[in-house]
């Protein structure tokens, strides 16, 4: 077996759950002969035909509108914003409709739809291509919000989000599409609101989904040089969120320390630090720390690794937990 | 879940994408609105619209509009007495609510905005549960699925793409259904109004755009909206026809309507009616019209006054408590997230604690 890239896990997904649902269709910008500007959706129209995996006009607003639409149809819409900062003009369709309708109808419509955006920094590409928008998702009621760190948690939480009956943001970190893996078929879909401990340690928590989970990983890798023993704690979702792996983390080994790359101020670490000073208040030996971006508009290419956490932001992190004795 | 759809082939249902850009002059308006009633009430035939009702469905017709403002008066009066939060009025806009809606079959389906009384009347959606929105025990309380009568959508012109969907996945899935999108003219100028009407076009979805061009979008009026012709000249942009009638004449409302149904229905695609009529009332209960049109104005647009009383309403409304409020946790995810539970146990105490 040789190892696949998420790109292709995630587009495996789609295809697998396409094949067995009728009522999977996938749509967006450019998603048809070209298979999408990530390849994620290479493929499915010449295997699904025009009427399941098709382009639309150029109107984020209205990709998410219809959806809403043919979900209460009766579909299982599955659709693509092209990039992170062109979600913006769906913002409306997002928060006052896809999150809101099975709750205005008084549980008449539910809407199993999947919002795809590829997401996240790194990649050194032009304005309004790196953005972090999950803070805006997660705490908007009625959505849920998960991002895979891993090609196969990248295929089994596709999966699952089909498969969920209510709308889900799904997160793609794109700076991971071409991360390899050895992935062991089948996969079984990863239910939503599990946590995972990607490695075990004593010496401090590290908190993270999506793209941070590889460089947490570095970072813990880096820190045995320290003597430090890192746990890296993969989220995965952040709605629904998984209080049980993350509260008993920070049980173990009294210090958690959260990290993305959208800026920290209202971000979502500040939710996960408040959560786990309520939840392990007399278990914790330091305040827990955040690590993100600057509270700053995404910076142009050239500086985005200055803006960026990085595995030395991290344990420069971990040092100043430490500190607290 | 509705029934799954049943097909998915890609002919002869795939979107006719690439399908030859139709001839402009073919999609224009006519000069003017279609009429077939006269000032004097006297029909007249329109070359292009025929009636194909019967004795019983004019009866039908002039019923609900009757019904439609009984109902509407009554709920201006319940909001004056504090029975109602807010109430839009549909008073003047009966015909064209009417006769629009009355060209849908029973498998179609209406996408309102919020203002839309008299074809939630057409649907047999149960008046009280619409005001029970206005009123604020829920946000909507009866069966979309049940009546072809979608949700009402208060952010203007969001409708429309909820619609659009609705009808793509129709012609997707081969089935016989046409779907009727409500706007208001102010909602033509919002963005998502214009990627409805595009999408439709583009995937020539049996979708008709019934616009109520009321003459105000609050206190706005139409020259400020746009400065095309008329608002059925829109339609050409997209490909689709706009066709204009007397939205206060039920006759030309319902035939005007049923010539854009019938051609969707058809699979000839989306188009636009335009129906000219005015809104007598202010925007809400809470607007005050004085401050940007005259009484000569809409004292011109005055038809006769139906006089009759609707009791029924009334008590439905009157007093209703609101419901129980630990269900505002049960609608919003099929499967809620954790802390739900913890949530829903501290409204719970908090209740129990204003208990005596
Ligand atoms: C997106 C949005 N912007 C503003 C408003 C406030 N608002 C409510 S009704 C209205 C006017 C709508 O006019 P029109 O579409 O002509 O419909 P009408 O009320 O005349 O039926 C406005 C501006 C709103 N509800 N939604």
């Amino acid at each position: 077996m040789s190892p696949i890239t998420m790109a292709q896990a995630l587009n495996t997904a789609l295809h697998d759950a396409m094949a067995e649902d009728e009522g999977v269709v996938v749509y967006g910008e450019d998603v048809g002969v070209l298979g999408g500007v990530f390849r994620i959706t290479d493929k499915l129209q010449d295997r699904f035909g025009e009427t399941r995996c098709f382009d639309t006009p150029l109107a984020e607003s209205g990709i998410v509108g219809t959806a809403v639409g043919m979900a209460v149809y009766g579909y299982r819409p599955v659709v693509e914003m092209q990039f992170d900062g062109f979600t913006y003009p769906a913002f409306e369709q997002l928060v006052s409709h896809l999150a809101k309708y099975r709750n205005r109808s008084r549980g008449h419509l539910s809407m199993p739809v999947v919002v795809r955006i590829p997401f996240g920094g790194g990649i050194g590409a032009v304005e309004h291509h790196s953005e972090s928008p999950e803070g805006y998702f997660a705490h908007t009621a009625g959505l849920k919000v998960a991002s895979p760190g891993t090609p196969s948690d990248a295929y089994g939480m596709l999966r699952e989000a089909i498969a969920t009956p209510d709308p889900v943001i799904f997160l793609e970190p794109k700076r991971r599409y071409w991360l390899k893996e050895e992935i062991t078929w089948p996969v079984e879909g990863t239910p939503f609101g599990r946590a995972v401990v990607r490695r075990g340690g004593t010496t401090a928590s590290l908190f993270a989904y999506g793209p941070m989970v590889r460089t947490c990983l570095d970072a813990a890798e880096a820190g045995e040089a320290e003597g430090w023993d890192l746990e890296v704690v993969d989220l995965r979702t952040l709605v629904p969120f998984d209080h049980d792996t993350v509260t008993d983390s920070v049980r173990r080994t009294g210090r958690g320390i959260v990290v993305h790359e959208a800026p920290v101020f209202a971000g979502f670490g500040a939710e996960l630090a408040a959560q786990v000073s309520q939840r392990c208040f007399y278990h914790l030996e330091a305040p827990v720390m955040r690590v993100g971006g600057f509270d700053l508009p995404y910076p142009p290419a050239k500086l985005e690794a200055y803006h960026l956490p990085d595995v030395d932001r991290i344990l420069d992190a971990v040092e100043r937990s430490l500190s607290y004795v | 879940m509705s029934d799954p759809p049943t097909s998915h082939a890609l002919s002869p249902h795939s979107p006719a994408v690439g399908a030859a850009a139709p001839d402009p002059s073919s999609l224009l308006p006519d000069d003017e609105p279609v009429q077939l009633l006269d000032d004097e009430g006297v029909l007249h035939e329109v070359a292009g619209y025929p009636l194909d009702l019967g004795a019983e469905e004019l009866r039908q017709l002039y019923r609900h509009m009757v019904l439609t403002r009984r109902l509407d008066k009554q709920a201006i009066n319940l909001q004056r007495q504090g029975q109602l939060g807010v109430y839009a009025s549909c008073l003047g806009q009966e015909a064209a609510q009417v006769g629009s809606a009355w060209a849908g079959a029973a498998q179609d389906w209406i996408w309102p905005s919020y203002r839309e009384l008299g074809a939630a009347l057409v649907r047999g959606v149960d008046p009280a549960a619409l005001l029970h929105v206005f009123r604020g025990t829920w946000l909507g309380d009866w069966d979309p699925r049940a009546t072809g009568f979608g949700l009402i959508s208060i952010p203007i012109g969001t409708q429309a793409l909820h619609a659009a969907g609705y009808a793509m996945a129709a012609r997707f899935d081969g089935a016989d259904l046409v779907v009727l999108s409500y706007l208001g003219d102010g909602a033509t100028s919002e963005g998502d109004a214009h990627e409805a009407m595009n999408f439709t076009g583009v995937f020539q979805a049996p979708c008709v755009f019934v616009v109520q061009n009321n003459h105000y979008a609050i206190s706005v009026p139409l020259a400020q909206q746009t400065h095309a012709p008329t608002i059925a000249h829109k339609a050409v942009g997209y490909g689709m026809p706009g066709l204009r009638c007397d939205g206060n004449d039920v006759l030309a409302s319902y035939a005007v309507t049923k010539k854009a149904v019938e051609r969707a229905r058809d699979g000839q695609g989306p188009a636009l009616v335009e129906a000219v009529t005015y809104r007598m009332e202010g925007h809400t209960t809470a607007d005050d019209p004085t401050r940007y049109r005259s009484d000569a104005e809409t004292a011109e647009w005055q038809g006769d006054e139906v006089r009759t009383r609707a009791s029924q309403l009334r008590e439905a409304i009157y007093d209703a408590p609101h419901g129980d409020p630990l269900e505002l946790f049960e609608h919003v995810y099929v499967q809620p997230p954790a802390s739900y539970d913890e949530q829903r146990a501290q409204l719970r105490a908090e209740l129990e604690q204003q208990e005596p």
